[in-house]
């Protein structure tokens, strides 16, 4: 070694030599690797040339694996484009119109007016700090692709590559769901897994084409966040811990359910640590990646300091600090006496529980650490939303899950689920333990919200992917044996004649996928499976054949099932009704867009239009007016302002418009053509949040005089003097019931009470009704010139 | 007969003094001098790290995120060369439950210096 002064090289020279390993030794610990050698070539004949030397078996074996990860991409891209092709290419629902428009104005304002936007069109008159308030993740990556696109020539509008985001990060989720899969279990299971991610229905809810929502990309960075921690902890390395770091930063960009991956991990970290299976391996991966995440994930500013101060991460930091002391105790214990080592052990043990307890108890007592904010809190007590917070409560998505729904969504799947678990506590490594904490705590939460089911598909796919593997690999074993299947490795010796390759060639395909799911296992694990040539569960061919047909029958009615649940139940774009008439033809309501067509067409963009919070973002995103209230929800108080107006009589109503600054008045109304969702069916939930909110509304006000919720003629004399009943059945009775002795009838709720006949509305003017009479919008009439009072137009006789 | 119990300042049986020494010459004793290299700078980044804090106790907490990327820039470099420190201990190499007998010694460099990058980028990012 030449001489040198620098530090490096002297240290250098200082470390020991004894790396040279080979290449060829490189750790084996990683489970269901496949045969490795290089040895063995298939002998191809290929008539008129002879025998020629193919691929190896490791070589088919990378690319089968890459083809079949294709196929499942394109698959997933496929089954998620229903909508696109019945309706049109338009973004769906409620809140991805507002993700459409903060995109819109990323893409066109550029990321610095983006960061720093302040909304002044929507919560008029607070306006909305969109820059701090917002998970920026979707938005970023839309703008990356679409530059992307541009980059290899493809010129997408913008509005097409947010529709079609989600479609393509399925794929991507199905990638991540095989690395985690294949570094916990096999490769088997792990393409078994990806296959079922990429068309499992609980997944398709919420990444349909036009979906373009949070979760979109957040179920992709959860996966991605998962394998690459289970393969930080497989290697040891810290280049993948940072990797894994960097996978939390995108997925806390993405969605408030970080937390869920900010709390799994250090809950699998301790499990491991209680099941006695510390490793440095694992103290490497846990710390680089909880500091490295800590630190990155405050970088959006949505998040903030909340990643030091509030308890919902302070599980994590309790983690890190419980590793920390193992690992120095450990250190302690390397070069000192057992008797020293105790004496500094309870010493080092006592100072830093009791350093601990009191900085929690500083903290908790002078709130510094804040409590758990409400919508996780619901999470843990299901019942705290409904009795403390209603506008919780109100959302639909935070209902509690029900076991059809659980069917519906996973399919055959949640049942092999526990088989899952099963296997998994079986043959506990390193790494499994994280399938079980993480199917767990899922399968609780999701039994609280079911919005949470998409967090709980996933895992429900790996279990089942795993239970399955392990059954076929039990059954095919029989069938080797009896020589029905032929074992791969006759085809992949050298000296095969040319009989033998054509006998096989034929069963070659099903040959090769038995191959795959024989891949051998973890050393560690028990060895109930066992490789082809040792004993059988059973020699009958018939009986394993039975079975295995019985696996590919669920299979097929599973893929039966998400091809109809995605087109029928998934691909609603709710901007757009349809229904089928007798005939068979479809029928497209689109009422919404009429609407919010003439508010665009008709009015100025400062115009203000209250409405329920539901359709902010859409009125936001289509009609480009001013809102007051939107699906954001920060504020219940302007929420229980609004509520309010909606639900006072019509004087009181006017006032609070005009305190508010508002120009027109919208309402949706199904009674025409029987859409359950109107404002009139949940106006329940603006009496509640305005309840709690203004102590003079009396929820009991509203309700019949045996306590329902009823608008016939029994309605209560406040819910029909309502700003909403008036606005709702205003000239309805004059349409569907012209004579006055007829009932009036609301294909919604029935008989309606009398006083919806005749109503005459003094402080509001109708201005525009759809075609359906889905949507109304009134206009809010300014005061009068003098200070009278507004009176109402005078009937023609 | 090796009870912790503190007796104050005596040398004999194990008062803090002889565990203190016993300690330290079983540090000087079984620890390689590359491996006291890398401690020495753990060492140095924990003092700054303390010192950090303290300041910070003294003067107050503003601003937050300068006080937090400081502090965490210390406390990221200390895990990450004691992830290092653990990585060349031929002790840890002998170990079958680690299995990172495969990681070259410039892959282990390699990681340390990515995370570190990782690290010190968004140290700059959120120093403010």
């Amino acid at each position: 070694m030449p001489p040198s002064h620098s530090i490096f090289d002297c240290c250098l020279a200082l470390l020991p030599t004894t790396r040279e390993q080979s290449a060829k030794e490189r750790e084996t610990r990683r489970v269901g690797s496949w045969d490795r050698s290089e040895g063995d070539k298939m002998h191809v004949h290929v008539p008129g040339v002879g025998y020629v030397r193919g691929l190896s078996q490791r070589q088919l074996a990378v690319i089968l694996r890459v083809c079949t990860l294709g196929t499942i991409w394109a698959v997933a891209f496929c089954i998620r484009m229903f909508s696109v092709l019945r309706y049109e290419s338009i973004i769906h629902e409620f809140d991805p119109w507002f993700n459409y428009r903060a995109t819109k104005v990323l893409v066109d304002d550029g990321t610095y007016a983006f960061w720093n936007w302040f909304d002044a069109s929507s919560w008029y008159p607070l306006g909305r700090i969109v820059g701090g308030t917002v998970y920026p993740g979707i938005m970023y990556t839309a703008a990356l692709l679409h530059r992307a696109y541009r980059v290899i020539g493809i010129d997408l509008d913008i509005r097409e590559v947010c529709v079609t985001l989600a479609p393509v990060f399925s794929g991507i989720t199905a990638l991540a769901t095989y690395m985690l899969t294949q570094q916990t279990w096999n490769e088997a299971a792990g393409l078994l897994a990806a296959a079922f991610v990429g068309i499992v229905p609980g997944y398709i809810a919420r990444s349909a084409a036009g979906s373009y929502d949070n979760e979109a990309v957040a179920i992709t960075a959860l996966i991605l966040t998962f394998a690459l921690f289970v393969k930080a902890v497989n290697t040891g390395s810290i280049a993948w811990a940072a990797l894994a770091s960097l996978s939390y930063l995108y997925m806390v960009s993405s969605w408030g359910g970080y937390i869920f991956v900010m709390n799994v991990i250090p809950i699998y970290v301790l499990t491991l640590l209680l099941m006695g299976r510390y490793t440095n391996r694992l103290y490497v991966s846990f710390c680089a990646f909880y500091v490295l995440g800590t630190l990155l994930s405050m970088q959006i500013r949505f998040v903030g300091f909340n990643a030091v101060q509030s308890s919902e991460h302070m599980g994590a930091l309790g983690v890190f600090g419980i590793l920390n002391l193992y690992c120095c105790a450990m250190w302690i214990q390397s070069f000192s006496s057992p008797q020293t080592f105790r004496a500094v052990l309870r010493l080092l043990l006592m100072g830093a529980l009791s350093l601990a307890g009191i900085a929690a108890v500083y903290g908790i007592y002078s709130g510094y650490i804040g409590p758990w904010t409400g919508r996780f809190y619901t999470l843990l007590d299901p019942t705290y939303a409904k009795r403390k917070i209603p506008i919780i409560a109100s959302v639909a998505e935070h209902q509690p899950t029900s076991w059809s729904a659980f069917f519906f969504e996973n399919h055959f799947l949640v049942m092999l689920m526990p088989v899952g678990i099963y296997h998994v506590l079986r043959n506990p490594n390193d790494t499994n333990v994280i399938l079980v904490v993480y199917g767990v705590f899922s399968t609780y939460f999701t039994g609280v919200m079911n919005r949470l089911m998409l967090v709980y598909t996933p895992m429900c796919c790996v279990l089942a992917a795993i239970a399955i593997s392990e059954l076929l690999s039990v059954w095919m074993v029989p069938l080797k044996q009896k020589g029905v299947i032929p074992s791969v490795r006759s085809l992949f010796r050298s000296d095969v004649s040319s009989e033998d390759a054509a006998s096989t060639s034929a069963a070659g395909s099903t040959s090769r996928k038995t191959a795959k799911r024989m891949s051998k296992r973890d050393a560690s694990s028990s060895t109930a499976v066992q490789q082809h040539g040792t004993a059988p569960v059973t020699d009958q061919v018939e009986v394993s054949l039975g079975l295995i047909l019985v696996v590919f029958g669920m299979g097929i009615a599973f893929v039966h099932h998400c091809v109809w649940s995605s087109s029928e139940m998934h691909s609603s774009p709710s901007v757009v009704l349809s229904y089928k008439v007798r005939s068979g033809d479809r029928v497209f309501i689109d009422d919404f867009r009429e609407a919010y067509q003439w508010l665009n067409q008709n009015t100025a963009s400062s115009t203000r239009v209250l409405s329920w919070w539901d359709y902010g973002y859409q009125l936001a995103g289509m009609s480009n007016v001013t809102t007051i209230v939107d699906n954001n929800t920060w504020n219940n108080t302007h929420i229980g302002t609004v509520g309010r107006c909606l639900n006072s009589d019509e004087v009181v109503a006017h006032r609070i418009a005009r305190k508010l600054d508002v120009d027109y008045v919208l309402v949706v109304f199904g009674g025409l053509i029987g859409y359950a969702s109107d404002d009139l069916n949940k106006l329940i939930w603006p009496i509640r949040i305005s309840g709690s909110v203004d102590p003079s509304v009396n929820e009991r006000d509203y309700l019949t005089a045996n306590g329902e919720y009823s608008i016939g003629d029994d309605a209560s004399e406040t819910l029909t003097n309502s700003l909403m009943f008036r606005l709702s059945y205003h000239r309805f009775a004059d349409v569907v019931a012209p004579s006055v002795e007829s009932p009036i009838r609301d294909q919604n709720r029935g008989t309606v009470s009398k006083k919806a006949r005749d109503i005459r509305l003094h402080s509001f003017e109708e201005v525009f009704t759809t075609g359906h009479w889905l949507v109304r919008i009134y206009r809010v009439k300014p005061p009068h010139a003098r200070g009278f009072p507004l009176l109402a137009p005078v009937a023609e006789t | 007969m090796a009870s912790s119990s503190v007796s104050s300042g005596s040398g004999s049986g194990s008062g803090p003094k002889s565990v203190w020494g016993s300690l330290k010459s079983g540090y000087e004793a079984g620890v390689p001098l590359y491996l006291k290299v890398i401690d020495a700078y753990i060492l140095a980044v924990f003092m700054t790290g303390i010192v950090q804090f303290a300041y910070c106790m003294v003067v107050g907490t503003f601003p937050f995120n300068a006080f937090l990327a400081g502090f965490i820039s210390t406390v990221g470099t200390f895990v990450l060369t004691v992830s290092l420190r653990m990585q060349v201990n031929p002790q840890n190499l002998a170990d079958p439950a680690n299995s990172w007998q495969s990681l070259t010694l410039g892959r282990v460099v390699a990681d340390w210096l990515f995370a570190n990058l990782v690290l010190h980028m968004t140290v700059l990012n959120f120093i403010g």
